[in-house]
């Protein structure tokens, strides 16, 4: 039978047909291949954030001026907003509702951190802070900085903010939300801008005092619940 | 004789007392009409202390058969007045100012928190619930119009009105509500 010309000649001389040179090539283009899709992929979904887990140190200061440092919210669960004081809306009304739900919960809301970080050091002063706190909570804290430290402090806890001009001056866009945290610092939940009151008493009751049942309150099955209002939950003790 | 001159005295004061021009005011439901606009409920919320800032929300609604717009206005207590819009992208809450607004004919505009607002800047004072105070509309056809908007609580989302209980409601759930 007479050989055509594509005949592989390794049955007559025993070696592949495929020279090692190109299999070792073909291998480092694979890995090449795989190197920049890894590379593109992390790329894409690139954290603007130096740390995976937000939370950690900080350095700020509060109300009265003093120096306050993560080891200030150690040991006690933290719900923590990020604003500024030149905020017509959102933060005037979560800080009212943390309020309400604050009074309703009476003293079982002292075993809470809850604090409101100013990301407009340049406006908002100690004595700013003070000042606009004063209408809500006695029990809500302020904590404001230098420009340094709030950058830093954001970045720690995963929050974008960002200074806008408006005619006359400037506006914030910032991260919504409370950030709730467990008595060692670590994530644990959020309450959503647009969360009702019933469903802020069920988390901030279950952050403070976790498994205890209080009795016309509606456990949430967890902190990262983002329950559209009026949902029903189940009331503990109900029978 | 002296009778008729004081029931003419009251008739006219009375008189006087409903004459008021370019708009007329409904007491009980705090509308303003001018023109072909009814404008319905201005009001803005206490503020907390220091504030420099608020936000004014109201509904309009265009009666007439031409299109209109709110290009400006005034309030009180602060030295400026814009129009602004609150928006959540991904998480993060922006406020862009917004150019006049558009009330289309036979359709309405509304004002309220989280959405379209009016900002107030430049404070003069705080705001308390439970006041109200003078302050202006400014449309492109139906002029300059003078309001009153009420102060409502620190955390309201609605005003307190006849019908309702006074208490704040969650979410936006005024009727004619026009939200985009």
């Amino acid at each position: 039978m007479p050989r055509t010309i594509g005949d592989a000649p390794r049955a007559v001389t025993g070696e592949s047909a495929v020279p090692r040179a190109v299999i070792l090539w073909g291998l480092a283009l694979v890995c090449a291949v795989i190197a920049a899709g890894t590379v593109a992929l992390m790329l894409m979904h690139r954290s603007p954030f130096h740390h995976t887990r937000p939370g950690g140190p900080f350095a700020m200061v509060d109300t009265g001026g003093r120096p306050v440092t993560e080891a200030d919210l150690a040991g006690r669960p933290a719900a923590l907003f990020f604003g500024f004081t030149f905020c017509p809306d959102v933060c005037p009304t979560t800080l009212s509702l943390l309020t309400e739900v604050m009074g309703r919960m009476g003293g079982a809301a002292d075993r809470l951190n809850v604090v409101f970080v100013s990301v407009d050091p340049e406006r908002d002063t100690p004595e700013a802070l003070k000042l606009y706190l004063s209408s809500f909570d006695p029990r809500i804290r302020g904590f404001t900085g230098t420009a340094a430290q709030v950058a830093a402090m954001a970045d720690a806890y995963h929050v974008t903010y960002r200074r806008v001009p408006v005619e006359g001056g400037y506006t914030m866009e910032h991260s919504a939300g409370v950030f709730l945290f467990d008595r060692t610092g670590r994530l644990d939940g959020v309450i959503d801008d647009g969360e009702d009151e019933a469903s802020v008493l069920g988390k901030l009751t279950m952050l403070a005092a976790p498994g205890t049942c209080v009795p016309g309150v509606a456990e949430p099955s967890s902190l990262w619940d983002r329950p559209m209002s009026g949902g029903t939950r189940g009331l503990c003790g109900a029978s | 004789m002296l009778l008729s001159r004081r029931a003419g005295l009251c008739a006219g004061l009375g008189l006087l007392a409903l004459a008021r021009l370019p708009a007329t005011a409904h007491a009980a439901t705090r509308d303003v009409t001018a023109g072909d606009l009814v404008i319905q409920h201005p009001w803005t919320r206490a503020t907390p202390g220091g504030a420099q800032v608020a936000g004014g929300y109201l509904t309009v609604v265009n009666r007439g058969a031409m299109p209109d717009r709110l290009v400006g206005g005034s309030f009180a207590a602060a030295d400026a007045f814009s129009l602004h819009e609150m928006t959540v992208d991904g998480g993060v809450m922006k406020m862009r100012p917004t150019g006049p607004l558009d009330i289309p004919a036979g359709a309405s505009l509304t004002l309220a928190p989280s959405g379209r607002h009016i900002m107030f800047t430049g404070l003069r004072r705080g705001l308390t619930k439970g006041e109200a105070l003078d302050g202006t509309l400014v449309f492109e056809r139906a002029g300059t119009v003078p309001v009153r908007f009420t102060v409502e609580g620190i955390g309201a989302k609605a005003p307190s009105g006849p019908g309702q209980a006074g208490q704040a409601m969650p979410g936006p759930a005024m009727p004619g509500m026009d939200m985009d």
